[in-house]
């Protein structure tokens, strides 16, 4: 069993993608002896080891449910494609409150070849996490990255999701439909953070789709946010506006910091796992967020977020003692 | 009414028609199976087409696989349907096709055979099903997006209502539903408020003066469970509603038009495995529902056969029911009456509260913008109503003789054969099939099927209701096309489809102690585990009743369980992508139309090849005689009927989960699986 992980990971920096499902499934996994094995697994596709960020675009999308998200996941995966890129979707589904179980029905509503070896959709349960983010799903797309071109996360909610989201992904795409007041408001009273391209469904709506298209561009323009592109898509046969969204993307990831970028993603998600395992407690221990931010900005930045977070757990360990 | 001076009817009502629903393997041997069952007394023809007919595909498709004459006759193209029809006069006869999705076709091919044999589209009496909103709700054989589906139903309408003036385009069916769980409320109110989506839909094709004709050629496929009482009202309640429609929202005047007119099958779901000889007690009890009251008597009866829940009946099981319906019709005094529910208070009371339940779901649907629109709504409230009926089985709380009481029996000699009591389709068909869809498509005008194909996608094009699809339909038929490219043709214009699951949106479930039980022993496997135990729910090849898979998918999810569950129509190779990506524990599979014995196999075969150890379990009407060859190609434990117990099935699938991971951690630790079916009985 050693060197299992690292194994894995030396496959996705080799873009492997069959390794895909087995580094995921060790990823996933609570049980210590697997958790050694996903930190050697994320050692071996750190920046470090790749010498440099890993270059698959790590996308963020999300929006209330019904907002038509899988059906455009499924034009943009199908259009990614067509263009050659391999292609990761990290779908995150609400669980029940009350049993823990989750219906990952995700996966039903996209359309795609089961012989093509260059999509992955891989459901997770968001479990008692609010917020929208599997414990998982943060070094899932870390490590993904390393091997395929795209690595989508797609989030249900409204307000904190894409909040979380924002820590993790490149590029953050909100989707909403035509009609949805309750989005425009979240944006004017801050409750949403701005994205980085919001994205209108069912432009086959017409008038209303151009309306809630015009709404929002004004919203934003009076949050003082010029750069954020407004798209009109619509899925269903013939589609529109597919390729102009892949575009905007694109050029957004373009036009990114990525080393700043993802090193600050990689900070958040350690800091955010200690406070979820820890606690207040433990982040007193570090001296408060402060100190953890602290702590972790003298770190090599070339570390995967699992030795970062080991790294706060170490010191809360000897602050303490 | 004057009959109550007067007991007995002037003169006796002549027998509703009588069908037995049929076809089998190819065309030729239904053919022969329909010429038998007339010579038995038999009155009309009830023809059941194989999944790949029904969904728009050839033989030789891959996702006809297996499924090629199961629960139906393959028909590819006019030469089958000449086959099929041979010897049988069309212009007297009375044809009844369960057919949906390609409805248009299916009567394009009869209309074309009608034509060889000199006989005109006018004279053709029948009827097609193409209900398509049930399609997405309970039976799962639809091809096309709803918008798509809706404009090729008001097509046929406006079409027949005009050239085949004695077709009855569409039966509205609220029998599926009944299958899927439908309390007679929502029986009553969903195949209402479908009616209305489709008659809105025909207003928009027909003139305002002819709504009346459209109107009166609208009837309906109803159920009849064993509470045969309540049953009875609610025919009562839905023809009163009929009346009501027909008047106030469509202003038909004419009686003749305003008549509730339906035909009925009834109920498959209360046909048990255990002691399946019950099951005819319970089929005579159901024909009573629909044939006791004169005032909401059915005008056409097929009745199941009692070894439904065992496989696909035989003709000899098929000669029993029809002679239910001959005893009935023939021996009883059953004829002889005028309605013998009038001015009973007990039916009266019965019949408006089921009024009044079903107004009120009528509303709700209204609300959700008609019934296209309240497709997920109504998936989610008939997978919870189906819940509850197993929970109350599971419970005691509902008495099913043989099967939760009662359970002690003796060995049936009915089911002592080689077989099981059951038909076998001759595997050798669907290569027969294959060959000889490709002689066909050989030999004919290949330039004139590509002309009249071309022509057919230009019409779909073109925006609905500005031309009608059935004329190039027809057309297509009369060139020699087969029923994949004519679906091929429209796929490609309007696009695919996926029915919604509806377990997503179902509520959870209430605490008890033995879901608590599963839940602990969820959380035990989970801290072997490392994760949470992860599930793929699947439905290999075309079957579409997808209500025992739902139910499982449900529970497990109500366990604490992770479900990965797709729906419907998956091939084996999708299965395996999914269960290889998505880190599962445990496979389960559902298939009910037969093919279990080609798909089981090809699934376990693409999931070893993608490298998925996992455990598979089945579920389906399985016979007897095929579990040890299932077992054999690697299935851990088949499910059927007769295991109703779905908290059962869940621990079984937990406890297989555990020692997969018992053995596979003195090895090493890849992608698991294992093989689970899933049963429910439906037609």
């Amino acid at each position: 069993m050693s060197g299992e992980g690292s194994a894995l990971g030396a496959r996705l920096r080799e873009r492997d993608l069959a390794a895909a499902p087995a580094a995921l499934n060790l990823l996933e996994s609570v049980a210590p002896a697997d958790r050694e094995q996903a930190a050697a697994l994320m050692r071996a596709v750190s920046p470090a080891e790749l010498g440099g960020e890993a270059q698959g675009h790590i996308v963020g999308v999300t929006g209330p449910p019904g907002a038509g998200k899988s059906t455009l996941l499924s034009a943009l995966i199908a259009a990614w494609r067509s263009r050659g890129a391999t292609v990761a979707l990290l779908a995150v589904d609400p669980s029940s409150r009350r049993s823990g179980g989750a219906l990952l029905g995700d996966r039903a509503r996209i359309e795609l070849d089961p012989s093509d070896r260059g999509v992955l959709i891989r459901s997770t349960a968001a479990g008692e996490r609010l917020g929208g983010i599997a414990r998982p799903t943060r070094t899932a797309a870390e490590a993904l990255a390393a091997a395929f071109d795209v690595v989508v996360i797609e989030t249900v909610g409204v307000g904190q999701a894409e909040t979380e989201i924002a820590d993790l992904a490149d590029t953050v795409a909100v989707v909403v439909q035509p009609g949805s007041g309750d989005v425009l408001q979240f944006l004017k009273s801050g409750i949403m953070e701005i994205p980085d391209v919001l994205v209108v469904t069912k432009a086959d709506l017409g008038d209303l789709a151009i309306r809630t298209r015009r709404d929002l561009s004004a919203a934003l323009r009076s949050l003082g946010s010029r750069a954020t592109p407004v798209l009109a898509v619509s899925s269903i046969a013939p589609p529109s506006g597919i390729e102009e969204l892949i575009g905007a993307l694109a050029e957004h990831r373009e036009g990114l910091q990525l080393g700043e970028r993802r090193l600050r993603a990689r900070r958040a998600g350690a800091l955010a796992e200690f406070a979820a395992e820890q606690g207040e407690r433990g982040l007193r221990a570090l001296g408060g967020r402060p100190g953890a931010e602290r702590l972790l900005a003298g770190q090599d930045p070339g570390l995967a977020s699992p030795a970062l977070l080991a790294a706060l757990e170490t010191a809360a360990r000897d602050g303490a003692a | 009414m004057s009959a109550h001076e007067q007991p007995r009817l002037p003169e006796p009502d002549r027998p509703w028609m009588m069908r037995t629903y049929a076809g089998h393997s190819t065309a030729k041997a239904s053919n022969e199976l329909y010429r038998r069952n007339l010579q038995k007394g038999q009155t009309g023809l009830s023809i059941a087409f194989d999944l790949p007919t029904q969904t728009g595909y050839d033989p030789d498709d891959e996702l006809a696989r297996g499924e090629v004459g199961k629960v139906g006759v393959p028909i590819s193209h006019r030469g089958d349907m000449a086959t099929l029809m041979d010897g049988i006069p069309l212009e007297e006869m009375n044809t009844s096709m369960t057919i949906n999705a390609t409805a248009a076709w299916l009567l394009a091919l009869y209309i074309a055979t009608a034509e060889q044999h000199g006989v005109a589209q006018e004279q053709l009496q029948g009827t097609t099903q193409n209900d398509i909103i049930k399609e997405f709700l309970a039976r799962g054989t639809y091809a096309f997006p709803p918008a798509a589906s809706m404009r090729l139903i008001a097509d046929m309408i406006a079409y027949t209502v005009e050239h085949v003036p004695k077709w009855n385009p569409i039966n509205i069916c609220s029998y599926h539903l009944q299958e899927a769980g439908a309390t007679p409320e929502q029986e009553i109110a969903y195949a209402m408020s479908n009616a209305i989506a489709v008659l809105d839909a025909a207003r928009e094709r027909v003139p305002e003066e002819r709504m009346g004709n459209v109107f009166g050629r609208i009837s309906f496929f109803v159920n009849a469970g064993v509470r045969f009482i309540e049953e009875h009202a609610k025919l009562r309640a839905m023809s009163i509603l009929w009346e009501e429609l027909g008047r106030e929202r469509y202003g038909v005047s004419d009686e003749r038009h305003l008549r509730f007119r339906y035909g009925v099958q009834v109920n498959s779901l209360g046909l048990t495995e255990a002691q399946p000889e019950n099951n005819v007690q319970r089929i005579v009890l159901e024909a009573l529902a629909v044939t006791l009251g004169r005032d909401a008597r059915a005008r056409a009866i097929q009745l199941p056969a009692w070894n439904e829940a065992l496989g696909l009946p035989r003709p000899w099981d098929q000669q029993w029911s029809l002679r239910i319906q001959q005893v009935l019709a023939y021996e009883t005094d059953i004829l002889e009456y005028p309605d013998i529910f009038e001015g009973s208070k007990v039916m009266e009371g019965l019949v408006s509260e089921l009024l009044e339940k079903a107004r009120a779901e009528m509303a709700v649907v209204a609300e959700h913008g008609g019934a296209v629109e309240a497709v997920p709504y109504m998936k989610a409230a008939l997978v919870d109503s189906h819940r509850e009926r197993i929970r109350r089985i599971e419970s005691g709380e509902l008495t099913v003789v043989g099967q939760n009481r009662f359970t002690e029996t003796e060995d049936s000699p009915l089911t002592a054969d080689a077989e099981g009591g059951i038909l076998v389709v001759d595997p050798a068909i669907e290569a027969e099939q294959i060959e000889d869809v490709r002689r066909w498509r050989a030999e004919r005008d290949q330039a004139a099927v590509d002309a009249a194909l071309q022509e057919l996608a230009a019409t779909a094009s073109a925006p609905a209701g500005s031309v009608n699809l059935m004329e190039p339909t027809i057309a297509a038929a009369r060139a020699g096309a087969t029923t994949g490219e004519w679906a091929a043709t429209l796929r490609e214009v309007f696009g695919s489809y996926r029915a919604p699951t509806g377990v997503g949106e179902a509520a959870a479930a209430a605490p008890d102690t033995e879901l608590a039980e599963l839940q602990a022993e969820v959380a035990r496997l989970q801290e072997k585990l490392g994760r949470r135990p992860k599930i793929l729910v699947g439905k290999p090849g075309l079957d579409g009743h997808s209500n025992g898979a739902e139910q499982i998918a449900l529970r497990a999810r109500d366990a604490g369980m992770d479900v990965v569950y797709e729906g419907i129509r998956l091939t084996p190779s999708q299965i395996a992508a999914s269960a290889l990506q998505e880190g599962v524990h445990v496979i389960g599979l559902s298939i009910l139309s037969g093919s279990h014995r080609e798909l089981i196999p090809a699934v376990i075969a693409a999931l070893r090849d993608a490298g998925v150890q996992a455990p598979v379990v089945v579920g389906g009407i399985i016979p007897e005689q095929d579990v040890a060859p299932l077992r054999e190609a690697g299935v851990a434990a088949v499910y059927t009927p007769k295991d109703f117990d779905i908290t059962r099935i869940i621990r079984d699938i937990l406890a297989l989960i555990g020692e997969d991971g018992s053995r596979r951690a003195s090895t090493t630790d890849g992608a698991q699986g294992t093989f689970v079916v899933v049963a429910d009985a439906g037609a």
